[in-house]
Parts: structure tokens; sequence; C-alpha cells
């Protein structure tokens, strides 16, 4: 599958500056890892030891990945993915 | 130097005020390479509490889509610290992802949700540096 991924501005010194690149993946976790196989750096930023870092948000489409099967979520081809990192502070 | 109209600068007070004790935040976005702030975009405070704040992620991503189609960028990120004083906490700095972002924190420790004197100051916030940055409030229109 065949997917875009919209980065973040704070992402995008992985990407060269891109705000969009393409990735393959049968599921978000392959994509993440297509991810950090063409932008190495990248996957430290989304995921930690216990998963999916808990102030990056992933959307497939509209839907944030943590209300469809976080990491496990199966990717069609031409889905849209975004990142965004959490708006948050104490 | 952030330069801010009165009116954003007594709309994020309002907010703040408004939500007191707890924490509001939002956005004030703005046209791409511009620098200058001027779409109010108050947030819901997804954690509701007076230590901590968070955008709704829905709405983030509605708000992200809204500045994109709009040629936009959150020229400002604002929220309130309740009981203490507006300089960013920890927490802020290791959190703070928009590196082009002038980061505002209001303080309501003083007066709460009354009217009276606050603290508003701005701050860049870029690999866990601190900047703090002039303030620079202009009439309406100017």
């Amino acid at each position: 599958m065949s997917v875009d991924v919209r980065i973040p501005t704070i992402l995008r010194t992985y990407t060269g500056g891109e705000k969009a690149v393409t990735a393959e993946g049968a599921t978000l976790a392959e994509v993440v890892a297509d991810l950090e196989a063409n932008h190495p750096g990248i996957g430290e930023r989304l995921l930690d030891e216990s998963g999916l870092r808990r102030f990056v948000n992933i959307y497939v489409n509209d839907e944030d990945v943590r209300f469809l099967a976080g990491l496990e979520t199966a990717i069609a081809d031409k889905d849209s993915i975004t990142i965004l990192p959490a708006v948050a502070g104490g | 130097m952030l330069k801010i109209s009165r009116k954003l600068v007594d709309d994020m007070v309002a907010h703040a005020r408004a939500d007191h004790p707890d924490e509001a935040c939002g956005v004030i976005a703005g046209p791409i390479d511009s620098g200058t702030p001027t779409r109010f975009v108050p947030m819901l405070n997804a954690a509701r509490s007076p230590t901590f704040y968070e955008f709704d992620s829905t709405d983030l991503l509605r708000l992200y889509r809204d500045m994109d189609d709009r040629d936009e960028v959150p020229v400002v990120i604002y929220h309130s610290h309740t009981a203490t004083e507006a300089y960013p906490s920890r927490t802020d700095i290791a959190l703070a992802s928009e590196p082009g972002a002038h980061y505002v924190l209001v303080s309501t420790r003083e007066t709460g949700a009354q009217e009276g004197p606050f603290e508003l100051r701005s701050f860049r916030i870029v690999d866990g540096e601190v900047a703090e940055e002039e303030v620079l409030v202009v009439a309406t229109g100017d």
C-alpha cells in the first residue's frame, strides 16, 4: 500500500523540509517502519518502547488511530496519514 | 518581538478568566510568513485541569486543516496559568512543538475570573530553550 503522510513542521528536518512524503505498509506500524527506513530518526520521534508516543497524534484519514487499532490499524491504498504533535503543556 | 493588537490580547485574557481556575488554551492563526496574529481560535482544554492543558485530538486535526486551507500558521499558541506566574513550566518546555510560534502565557493567579491586573508574557521555545521576547500591543487595525 502506498500512502501520503503529512509531516508536521517540527519533523521536517527528517524529510528534507518536505511537508508530505509517501510511504508503504499494510499497517500503521509498517508505515512507520518504512518512514524510519527512508528518513532515519523520525521513528524515534513517533514511538517509544510502549508504542505510539503519548504526545504524538497520528490520524488515518480523519480518525485518530487511538480510536482505531493504534499501530495495528490497517492501511489501504491511497489512505492519507497525518502526524501532528499534541498541543499541550502544564 | 510579538506585535499584537489590543483586541487579541483582550480576547486571550477574557478566555483565561472565563476558564479560571482551569487552564485556558488556544491559537491565534495568521498568514504564512507574515508573523502577524490575526484569527483568534479559542480551543477546549480537553484535560479540564488547573495544572495541565491539551487540545482535543479531533479539534487539533480540524484546526490544522483549517489553517492549511487558509494558508495560515499558528502565530501564537497561548495558555493560562491559574496559580503560578506567566512563565513556561517544565512540561510546557518539554512539549513545545511549534518552533515558529510565539508561546504566550497569561496568568490569572492574582484576580482569577475577575477584572483587574493580569500577567501576559511571550516566549520562543525551541529545542528546550526558552527565550522571552517583548510584547508590543498596538491599537486594533494598526
